[in-house]
């Protein structure tokens, strides 16, 4: 199985000038690389930088050291100096990221919040708002919901309309921040699915699981991110 | 949001400086501007964000510095060395300027539809009925009512008035709009609509656009790159949900922390 990424030697901290220049460390030479259709599961404690990981990866965050490697047909690409630009055509084409609270937009719709990433992929409009709403189907959001903004909806609907806008799509690399945080046994399990669904299209996935249950059944692996402590190294 | 897939810069700026007299208004500043792209300018009143848009807007001359447009036959153009013809050209039908204040913007004592049929003359039409029909239908994409049309906009809300400047801007298919504060002085709910309505109509139509903002959350909503400003220079830049979530200079932090959490 190919390497899709590879994060080398990646090291960030936060300097925070408000409160007189501290500065936070937050993880040090992070080595690790994820396969096509291989789901990585990061591991450790709350604050051990998981999700800043995550965030380098996607372009949210930036990358102090190090390189984060993206490897799509012949061309690697790194994220850690790409332009805005080209990050965001990644994010478009190429990395996906689910994550725990829905950025909701006034009056927009449930179903056109998910069908939003396969249209900017190019699919035709009707296309995409259909597989949107068998999606939603899928992630038990009441079909009364679906024309509905999702801006009042309770969190775990919410967060259902989030997974099923993150997996509509295909992207090479997709990130998934905690996805089952707050979703009963029967979503879970659908989420389950749906992973296992993106490894057989060779997708290859970073996650934050915190169910131990999920974790189990989609880790390939599990990378306890309390190595790459930033104090550790010093 | 869709990316921006050309290879060629549709704006370059290169080292941009204004003073008046002694004091600065923005200093050495420089960056391309991509087709279908949102820039925002961010930073306090007095950063010199609006004397930076007015440089680029060719409203300013500015003291020193070069800003290059490509022109839609795709040669690159000292904007400064234009004629004023084509400058005014240029500013009619290939850009829009959306101001804060929409009486700015519009002739305020002609009817809404003459405010938007007035630019299409101006690009050359000429045929009554065609010109009114366009004008309604810009009006309908911009949530005004077609019962609206012959009512002069002095008998609109602030609301539907920043919505006719955007209708008047738009209607020639403008590639590049400058943007000075366009949700500035509306109330939060009157905010979310222009900003969902200026949200679609830019994806839908690819505009490149430059925004002066102070309001983060609008340069959240629309913009995919951001430039923060102060004291005349850009202390910092690049995407937009990266500088807001991992600013790295002092006052851009300051700038995040200050946001009133709802």
């Amino acid at each position: 199985m190919p390497v899709r990424l590879y994060l080398n030697n990646v090291g960030k901290s936060f300097t925070m000038h408000l409160q007189g220049g501290t500065i936070i460390p937050v993880v040090d030479k992070v080595e690790f690389s994820v396969n096509t259709g291989e789901c990585v599961v990061l591991g450790g404690p709350s604050g051990a930088g998981k999700s800043s990981i995550l965030k380098m990866i996607y372009g949210n965050y930036r990358c102090d050291q190090g390189q984060i490697l993206v490897t799509i047909d012949d061309e690697i690409i790194n994220v850690a100096d790409a332009e805005p630009r080209k990050v965001l055509q990644l994010r478009e084409d190429t990395i996906g990221y689910v994550s725990q609270f829905l950025r909701t937009i006034p009056r927009v719709s449930a179903e056109d919040v998910v069908a939003e990433p396969l249209i900017a992929q190019g699919e035709s409009e009707d296309n995409a708002v259909k597989k949107a709403r068998s999606l939603l189907a899928r992630l038990n959001v009441p079909e009364r919901l679906w024309t509905l903004p999702p801006a009042t909806f309770s969190g775990g609907e919410q967060q259902r309309v989030n997974i099923a806008r993150g997996f509509i799509a295909h992207y090479p690399i997709l990130l998934l921040d905690e996805p089952t945080a707050s979703l009963d046994a029967a979503n879970r399990a659908v989420v389950v699915r749906l992973v296992q669904e993106k490894k057989e299209q060779g997708v290859a996935m970073v996650g934050i699981l915190h169910d131990q249950d999920v974790r189990e059944e989609i880790a390939d692996r599990i990378i306890d991110v309390t190595a790459f402590a930033a104090d550790a190294a010093a | 949001m869709n990316t921006i897939q050309s290879d060629e810069p549709l704006l370059q700026v290169h080292n941009v400086t204004r003073y008046y007299g002694d004091r600065v208004g923005c200093l050495d500043v420089s960056f391309d501007l991509w087709p279908g792209e949102v820039l925002a300018i961010v930073g306090e009143s007095g950063s010199g964000k609006t004397t930076l848009l007015n440089c680029l807007s060719t409203r300013l001359a500015p003291t020193a510095g070069a800003i290059e447009y490509r022109m839609r036959d795709g040669a690159m153009r000292n904007l400064y060395q234009l004629t004023e013809a084509e400058r005014r050209l240029l500013m009619r039908t290939d850009w829009g300027f959306v101001h804060q204040n929409a009486a700015d913007g519009l002739r305020m004592n002609v009817s809404a539809g003459a405010n938007v049929g007035e630019r299409l003359m101006a690009v050359g039409q000429r045929h009554y009925g065609n010109i009114r029909s366009t004008a309604d239908d810009w009006l309908g994409r911009v949530e005004i009512e077609s019962d609206r049309i012959d009512d002069d906009p002095r008998s609109f809300s602030g609301g539907m008035r920043q919505r006719l400047q955007i209708a008047r801007n738009l209607v020639t298919h403008p590639r590049l709009v400058f943007m000075d504060e366009p949700t500035g002085g509306l109330d939060v709910s009157v905010q979310a609509r222009l900003l969902d309505l200026l949200r679609r109509l830019v994806s839908d139509l690819g505009l490149s656009v430059v925004i002066v903002t102070h309001d983060l959350a609008v340069a959240r909503l629309l913009s995919h790159r951001i430039m923060v400003m102060r004291q005349g220079y850009v202390i910092e830049a690049g995407l937009t949900d990266q500088v807001l979530d991992d600013p790295r200079e002092p006052y851009s932090q300051l700038l995040v922390s200050s946001i009133l959490q709802v």
